[in-house]
């Protein structure tokens, strides 16, 4: 059983997390309808992020955003719509928390490197 | 209004059902009138509970047609879908019989929010002077109005997905009490109000506030002590 200051402190990390993803998704987005207009090639994408800092540190702070916020939602709802127990729910979402961070890390390290 | 009025009424306990009566039709009838008529004319057996009649005592809430609401000051004209009224017990508590729930973990509930005053003062100190127009004293007078009458707790999804959620009247009285410049249990209250059994478990849904019969916000309460724990936490005080 998590103890309740942890419990508050989880709860403000998502919303602040939330905030960060508000930003970056509508960034996200606009930077895909903008880059796309006219059609874009996997080389084409790679050789814009290859080695572009700031790209490779703004999905940097998407994915440790992601990798914050979902698995406290997730945890939620397993708890109060599936009925899972708390303790399952909290080691489910710490093993989806971990997932995220490695798959995104790797995401943005393929395409920085 | 010489139509008459089908009332279904739950009888039993979690496994019972309903049972349709036809009650006569009046003007300005309220729900509660509608129970007390079939409990005096048609099934004397009927268990329903009220007091005052007046929307003070909060003792005769039910859900009606799958609303909470306090029966003695709904009107049926206001309710009724054709010509029937659904009259059931409140939800998310335990049903003793009929339309009489057990109401004793909703008021456990405030016991464990601290909802009682701590303060420090005897019969030979001055009274307390607090300023009407203080920003405390007037978060506080926004929730003090509370009934008891279980309306917000019934309502309220939270509740029914997590047993041990302390609902919006708790949370609400916590708060008046956060407010209250006399009461010394701040930090104690605090920790008992956080986490998930507390303010941190509403989604801010807001059927607490919408279906209140004193029109109190007990969303806004739980906003605030989400606000008050943030800054505690951040303290090191919480």
């Amino acid at each position: 059983m998590i103890n309740v200051v942890t419990q508050a402190k989880l709860w403000y990390w998502q919303r602040l997390s939330a905030m960060v993803l508000a930003l970056c998704v509508v960034s996200h987005l606009a930077m895909i309808v903008y880059a796309s207009r006219g059609g874009l090639t996997a080389a084409e994408i790679l050789a814009r992020t290859r080695g572009n800092a700031p790209f490779a540190a703004f999905y940097s702070v998407f994915v440790a955003a992601c990798a914050i916020h979902v698995p406290i939602g997730l945890k939620s709802i397993a708890v109060e719509w599936l009925r899972w127990r708390e303790r399952s729910a909290s080691i489910a979402a710490a093993i989806i928390a971990l997932a995220l961070l490695v798959m995104g890390f790797r995401a943005v390290y393929a395409i920085f490197v | 209004m010489n139509e008459p009025l089908y009332a279904a009424i739950w009888r039993g306990k979690t496994n019972g059902s309903f049972s349709t009566y036809e009650v006569p039709r009046h003007e300005s009838q309220t729900v509660l009138d509608v129970v007390t008529y079939v409990q005096r004319h048609l099934d004397p057996t009927l268990a329903y509970r009220f007091a005052c009649r007046v929307g003070m005592c909060g003792s005769c809430a039910m859900s009606v047609n799958g609303t909470p609401r306090w029966t003695c000051r709904t009107h049926v004209a206001k309710v009724v879908r054709g010509n029937t009224v659904r009259i059931a017990p409140l939800a998310h508590l335990p049903i003793i019989r009929d339309l009489v729930t057990d109401m004793r973990e909703f008021f456990d509930k405030w016991t464990r929010a601290k909802g009682d005053f701590v303060g420090t003062r005897t019969r030979r100190d001055d009274f307390a002077r607090v300023a009407p127009n203080s920003p405390e004293r007037t978060a506080a007078d926004a929730g003090v109005e509370c009934i008891g009458c279980g309306v917000c707790y019934a309502a309220c999804d939270v509740v029914g997905w997590r047993a041990d959620f302390l609902g919006p009247a708790a949370l609400n009285r916590a708060w008046t009490l956060v407010n209250d410049a006399r009461d010394v249990g701040g930090r104690i209250r605090l920790r008992a109000v956080a986490g998930d059994a507390g303010c941190h478990a509403c989604h801010t849904q807001g059927s607490c506030t919408q279906w209140c019969p004193k029109q109190l916000a007990p969303t806004a309460a739980i906003a605030g002590l989400k606000r008050a724990t943030a800054k505690a936490a951040v303290r090191g005080e919480l």
